[in-house]
């Protein structure tokens, strides 16, 4: 067993400081500061704490638009990512499973949602024509449209690993294929299930491009764009503003804190394959 | 679980016999990829077709005019459009290349005997999950000239910083060291699965071979680590070619046209109400991602490992 190198530890350790930390504490002094000595920009420790004033002024800003934000992002997280796995995993099991003519075809087109940027204003045009453009259920179809081909990936993995002889026992008993995938094969992906959740929630969370694009409009914002409240060109109030940052990061932060594992599993699988 | 399999077995026998039966009965439909590809189809594939002919028109609100390759000529006359092409090259190639190097060492660190090894791996990888605009806000407060935290660093130790996000020739840059501060961990995470992969058995032997720790890097972890690499290589050219979020919270393209990538210049186009000048972008910008990432991938994967 070789030894630990303390130097090098040590080393690592300040370095991390001051890289990956100081940041994140500017965000955190910075958003307890008031206006005046948040606009120094400096990195010190306050001399007035405005912690609650601050929170308050925010979540109030603007007839409480960061709430309304907050609640669209989570009807739009969960509506999203919900229908995104599921819809995901039916695609994988299919495509795991069945011999046709067609894999080849769908594999390509999951490759291509991998890599192909998505065309913004022709979307917006099938949008309008589907009344969907600048509404909320729109935006959750784009999600799940863009999202779909990293979920297949992820599931399609791990499908393979399951023996096809369950789907053979299934059928004996009298299973139909709603049946046998409900009742039968989505129980046992609960590992992938987890992991994709947690990794796609993020994603779409923290989507600030799409939102932009496709519901655009103070009264449907999402948390991404209410960090726009506070900066404009001549005139930012930077303690609320880092506030701001500060609350729309606790979402992911919780997701680290309970599921790093499984977002380590989700980001790396396929790195070791290749 | 174990009663399961033995009666399995039996079944399958069963079912060799029947086997026109059992395809007539067979569990898996067609009807299950219908609502992924209605979704996928409608909102992916129809719009990255049709983008194809939009390209071609002179394109606003109310309608559409075929006007055939002018959008592409602009595309490639105005200065500031064909800068962006340029930018969004440079962009990808520092990032994806900052990422494998940065990436393949801290993953080597934290893979080694270290004090603090859970602590350092997920403060590397935090920033992943942090929202991208917030990121990039905050390091736009830090790289002030003159009164960020970068700048007022450096002026404790004798150097006048530059202004990192207000200078031309750096401000593109800046935003990808950003885009690195924030990405880094992925990458890492993505060597540090590839690295622990790796059999003990071929250090053992190069330890009795009498083999360093460069050797080991050089002739061990570098090539077995490999596919690793491809995917690092490929997935951050990826997010490179197609960066958006982070040009726009910084920099918004500026000082003058200096950051504006293909991304940020179908944003602004759209904005102006260009929208065929802005699909035409989007058509470019599809066509340098296919044009890169697949000859890449490609070639990366046919190479096989030799130690």
């Amino acid at each position: 067993m070789p030894r630990k190198n303390f130097a090098l530890s040590a080393v690592a350790i300040v370095l991390s400081i001051v890289v990956f930390l100081v940041p994140f504490a500017f965000i955190v002094l910075t958003a307890m500061k008031t206006r005046q000595e948040a606009s120094l920009l400096d990195f010190s420790w306050p001399t007035q704490f405005r912690f609650v004033q601050n929170f308050i002024d925010v979540v109030q800003a603007r007839d409480y638009m960061l709430i309304i934000a907050f609640i669209n992002s989570t009807i739009l997280t969960v509506a999203s990512v919900t229908l995104m796995v599921v819809f995901g995993a039916m695609v994988a099991f299919t495509l795991q499973r069945k011999r046709s003519k067609w894999n080849g075809l769908i594999n390509m087109f999951v490759l291509a949602g991998l890599i192909i940027p998505p065309a913004v204003v022709p979307t917006i045009w099938v949008l309008q024509k589907a009344g969907l453009f600048r509404t909320l259920p729109g935006l959750i179809l784009v999600e799940i449209a863009f999202g779909l081909a990293f979920v297949i990936l992820l599931f399609r993995a791990f499908i393979g690993t399951i023996p096809r002889e369950l789907d053979e026992a299934a059928v004996i008993d009298g299973a139909g294929p709603a049946r046998l995938f409900f009742r039968v094969i989505l129980p046992l992906l609960k590992p992938v299930i987890v992991t994709s959740i947690v990794v796609q929630s993020v994603a779409v969370f923290n989507d600030f491009t799409n939102p932009l694009y496709f519901l655009p409009g103070d009264q449907n914002a999402t948390v991404q764009l209410t960090l726009y409240n506070f900066s404009s060109q001549y005139n930012t109030q930077y303690n609320l503003l880092f506030m701001n940052i500060l609350l729309i990061t606790i979402p992911p932060l919780i997701m680290f804190l309970f599921f790093n594992r499984q977002i380590v599993a989700g980001m790396t699988s396929g790195a070791v394959k290749g | 679980m174990a009663t399961t399999t033995v009666h399995r077995s039996a079944r399958t026998r069963e079912n060799a016999s029947a086997a026109g039966r059992v395809r007539a009965h067979s569990p898996y439909t067609n009807w299950f990829y219908l609502p992924a590809a209605v979704i996928y189809g409608v909102l992916f594939l129809v719009p990255t077709v049709i983008a194809f002919y939009f390209s071609l028109t002179r394109w606003s609100i109310f309608d559409s005019k075929f006007i055939g390759f002018d959008n592409y000529k602009t595309f490639f006359q105005e200065p500031a459009l064909v800068s962006s092409l340029w930018h969004t090259l440079i962009y990808a190639v520092l990032t994806s290349g900052l990422k494998v190097v940065l990436g393949l060492g801290l993953a080597m660190l934290l893979t080694s005997q270290i004090i603090g090894r859970g602590y350092l791996r997920s403060v590397v990888f935090f920033p992943v999950l942090v929202s991208t605009i917030g990121v990039g806000l905050t390091f736009t407060v830090l790289m002030n000239p003159e009164r960020g935290l970068i700048n007022q660093s450096l002026d404790l130790i004798g150097i006048t910083g530059p202004g990192w996000l207000t200078d031309p020739s750096l401000a593109l840059i800046s935003v990808g060291l950003v885009d690195v501060w924030k990405g880094i961990g992925l990458a890492t995470l993505i060597y540090i699965a590839g690295i622990v992969s790796i059999p003990q058995e071929y250090f053992e032997a190069a330890r009795m071979d009498g083999a360093g720790a460069w050797d080991n890097f050089r002739h061990i972890v570098l090539p077995l680590a490999r596919p690793a690499t491809v995917t690092v290589i490929i997935l951050s050219l990826i997010g490179g070619l197609r960066s958006f979020d982070l040009i726009w919270a910084m920099t918004k393209g500026g000082p003058g046209f200096t950051s504006d990538v293909i991304a940020s210049v179908i944003y602004k186009q759209y904005q102006a109400g260009f929208y065929g000048l802005s699909t035409a972008g989007n058509v470019v910008l599809f066509l340098v991602v296919t044009a890169i990432v697949l000859p890449l991938s490609r070639f990366l994967n046919r190479k096989e490992v030799e130690l």
